[in-house]
C-alpha cells in the first residue's frame, strides 16, 4: 500500500517536472522570436536611416515591403507553411526551425552593411530577412501552443498554454529594455552610428536563440502526435483537410471572427497604439512614455496566467469577452484622459511656471530669389509641481525687394514631462489596457486547441492566429491613420476601428461561441 | 437563439461586399504619388486589399454557414468534424 502510495507520488513528480520543462522550453522560445520580431519595429527608423534612404525611390519600395508584406503577407503564409510542416513531420522539430530561422535572420540583419557601403543591396538583404523572420514567426506560436497543450492535463490546460501567452508581452518588455539599456549608456549619435548601438539588439539575439535551441533540443515530440503517428493517423494533407472540409472550415471561420479578430485589435491597440500615442499624440517624452508602458506591462502580465487559470475553472469564452467588451466601452474615455492631462494649454492657464534658459538659432533660405529668415526658438518650461515642456517656436520672415512680410509663428510642443502624481495615473490606466489584453488573450492558445483535432491542429490554428493579430491587429496604425486624415477633428477618431472590429467579434462570440471547456483534445 | 443566428448570417454576408467597396473607394480617393504619408502609397493599399478580400469572402462564408444553420449546433467530437 505504501509502495503504491509513493509510486503515485513519483509519477506526479515526474508529471511535474516533464510539464514545467515543456512549459519552459516553449516558452522561451517563442518569447525570443517576439523580442526578435519587435526589435525591427522599434528601431525602425534607424532601420530606414541606414538601409531605406529618402529619395530613392526603391529602397522606399522596398522599405513599404519590409514593413507591412512582413505582417500581412508572410506572417499568415508562414502559418500555413510551417503548420502543414508541423501536422506533417511533427510539432518538435517545426518550431525547433522557425527558431532557427527567426534567430538567423534577426543576427544577420544585425551584419548586414548599410546602404553607403554596398547601395541597394542593403535594402534588399534586409527586406530578405524580415520576410523570413515574419514567415518564422507565423509558424512558432501554433507549434509552441500546441506543444504545451498536447501536455498538459484537461483541467490545467488554459493555465499551462498562458504561460505562452505571457511571451508576446514579455517579448516586448525585454526588447523595450534591451533597448532603453543600450540607448542609455551611449549618446545618440553613437546609437545611430553606421555600426552602433542599434545593431547591439539584433546581435544579442543569437545568444538568446543558442539558449532557447539547447532547451528545445532535449524536449520529446508531443505525446498525442507521437501516438498518432505510430497508429499512422496523421494527416496526408492538412490543408486540404483544414480549409476544404466545411466541418473544419467553418470553426476557422469562427475562431477567426468570432474570437481572434477581436483578441487582434485589443491586443494591438492597448500595447503598441498606446505607446504611440503617448510619445506622438501626447509628446510625452522618450523616458517617462516607455517607462509608463514597462511598468504596465510587469504589473499587468501575472493576469495572464490568472485568466489561464480562471478559464479552466469557467470556461474560456466569457472572459475574452468581457476583455473585449471592457476595451469598447474604455478605450475613448482612457484616451481622451491622456490627451486631456498633455494639453500645454490647459498647463499655462492659470499656473506659475519658469521659463527655461532659450536656444535662438536663426537661418536664411533663399527660396526662388526670395530671402526667408527663419528664426527658431527653444525653451523648456518648468512648472512647480515637476511638470515640464519644451516649447519650440518657428518664425518666418520674408524679406522681398520692397517688403518685409512676417508669417505668424509656428509653435510645438515636445518632451512634455508629467508630474508623479498623473505619471502614476497613466501606468494605472496603461495596466487597465494591458489588462484587457491578458482577458481576451490568456485563455485564447487552450481555446484554440480545444477547436481543432489533434492531426490538422497545427494548421488549423495558427492561420486564425494571424490573420487576427497580424492582418486586423496591424492594420491598428494604418486605419487609424486613414480616420485621422479622412475626420481631422477628432484626435480620438482612429479608436474607432479597433472599437468597431472588437464590437462586430464580441457579437459574434457572444451568440455563436460555446462556453463549453473540451476535455479530451486526443481525438 | 439559432434564428438570431440566421438572422444574423444576412448581415455577415452582406458586411463583406460593403468591406471591399470601402477599401477600394479608400484607395482610388487617398492613393497619391506626391503624397507622403502612408495612406498614400499604392503599394499599401494593393497589399492590403490583396489580403483582405479573402479574408471578406471567408465572412461571406461565414454568413452563408450561419444562414444554412451551420451554427446551431457546434461539434462537440473531432468525428463531427
Amino acid at each position: 500500500m505504501k509502495e503504491m502510495a509513493n509510486n503515485s507520488y513519483f509519477n506526479r513528480m515526474n508529471e511535474t517536472n516533464t510539464i514545467r520543462k515543456v512549459i519552459t522550453a516553449s516558452s522561451i522560445g517563442t518569447m525570443i522570436e517576439w523580442y526578435d520580431f519587435y526589435i525591427f519595429g522599434m528601431l525602425a527608423k534607424t532601420i530606414s536611416s541606414q538601409f531605406f534612404p529618402e529619395g530613392n525611390s526603391t529602397a522606399a519600395l522596398l522599405s513599404t515591403l519590409a514593413i507591412f508584406a512582413a505582417g500581412f503577407i508572410i506572417r499568415p503564409f508562414g502559418a500555413l507553411v510551417f503548420g502543414r510542416l508541423g501536422d506533417l513531420i511533427g510539432r518538435k522539430y517545426t518550431f525547433l526551425l522557425t527558431l532557427v530561422l527567426m534567430g538567423g535572420s534577426t543576427f544577420l540583419i544585425g551584419l548586414v552593411p548599410g546602404y553607403k557601403s554596398i547601395g541597394i543591396a542593403a535594402p534588399l538583404l534586409v527586406l530578405l530577412l524580415r520576410l523570413i523572420q515574419g514567415l518564422a514567426v507565423g509558424g512558432e506560436y501554433g507549434g509552441a501552443a500546441t506543444y504545451v497543450a498536447e501536455h498538459a492535463p484537461a483541467n490545467k490546460r488554459g493555465f499551462y498554454t498562458s504561460w505562452i501567452q505571457t511571451t508576446a508581452t514579455i517579448g516586448l518588455f525585454i526588447a523595450l529594455g534591451i533597448i532603453m539599456l543600450v540607448k542609455l549608456n551611449m549618446t545618440d549619435a553613437q546609437f545611430n552610428e553606421p555600426w552602433g548601438g542599434w545593431r547591439y539588439p539584433f546581435w544579442i539575439s543569437i545568444l538568446l536563440v543558442g539558449i532557447s535551441i539547447y532547451i528545445r533540443l532535449k524536449m520529446k515530440e508531443s505525446p498525442l502526435f507521437s501516438k498518432l503517428k505510430t497508429e499512422g493517423k496523421t494527416s496526408s494533407n492538412p490543408l486540404k483537410e483544414s480549409f476544404s472540409h466545411k466541418a473544419n472550415f467553418k470553426m476557422v471561420l469562427l475562431a477567426l471572427f468570432g474570437a481572434v479578430m477581436g483578441q487582434g485589435v485589443i491586443w494591438y491597440t492597448s500595447q503598441f497604439y498606446a505607446q504611440s500615442f503617448l510619445e506622438n499624440k501626447c509628446f510625452i517624452e522618450f523616458g517617462q512614455s516607455r517607462t509608463i508602458l514597462l511598468w504596465g506591462i510587469v504589473f499587468a502580465t501575472p493576469f495572464f496566467l490568472f485568466f489561464g487559470w480562471l478559464s479552466d475553472k469557467i470556461g474560456r469564452k466569457w472572459i475574452m469577452m468581457a476583455g473585449m467588451l471592457l476595451g469598447i466601452l474604455t478605450y475613448r474615455p482612457i484616451f481622451s484622459y491622456f490627451l486631456e492631462k498633455t494639453d500645454i494649454k490647459q498647463w499655462n492657464a492659470g499656473m506659475s511656471f519658469t521659463p527655461g534658459g532659450e536656444v535662438i538659432k536663426s537661418d536664411t533660405l533663399n527660396i526662388k530669389g526670395i530671402n526667408n529668415i527663419v528664426e527658431k526658438s527653444t525653451r523648456t518650461i518648468v512648472f512647480a509641481d515637476g511638470r515640464s515642456y519644451v516649447e519650440n517656436k518657428s518664425d518666418t520672415v520674408i524679406v522681398e525687394a520692397l517688403n518685409t512680410i512676417t508669417k505668424p509663428a509656428k509653435v510645438t510642443f515636445t518632451n512634455v514631462h508629467l508630474d508623479q502624481g498623473t505619471y502614476w495615473k497613466f501606468v494605472g490606466l496603461i495596466f487597465f489596457l494591458v489588462l484587457y489584453v491578458t482577458m481576451v488573450y490568456g485563455p485564447i492558445a487552450a481555446f484554440l486547441v480545444e477547436m481543432f483535432p489533434t492531426k490538422i491542429r497545427y494548421t488549423s490554428m495558427s492561420l486564425p492566429y494571424h490573420i487576427g493579430n497580424g492582418v486586423f491587429g496591424g492594420l491598428v496604425p494604418f486605419i487609424g491613420l486613414l480616420l485621422t486624415t479622412t475626420y481631422s477633428k477628432d484626435p480620438l477618431v482612429g479608436l474607432w476601428y479597433p472599437i468597431g472590429v472588437a464590437s462586430l467579434c464580441f457579437i459574434i462570440g457572444c451568440l455563436y461561441l460555446t462556453n463549453k471547456i473540451d476535455k479530451d483534445v486526443t481525438d | 437563439m439559432n434564428s438570431i443566428k440566421k438572422i444574423l448570417g444576412i448581415v455577415w454576408l452582406l458586411l463583406a461586399p460593403v468591406v471591399i467597396y470601402f477599401l477600394v473607394s479608400g484607395a482610388i480617393t487617398h492613393i497619391d504619388p506626391a503624397g507622403k504619408k502612408d495612406i498614400n502609397n499604392p503599394v499599401i493599399w494593393i497589399i492590403i486589399i490583396l489580403i483582405f478580400t479573402p479574408i471578406a469572402i471567408g465572412l461571406m462564408i461565414f454568413g452563408w454557414y450561419a444562414i444554412k444553420g451551420e451554427y446551431d449546433h457546434l461539434p462537440e467530437k473531432s468525428t463531427e468534424l
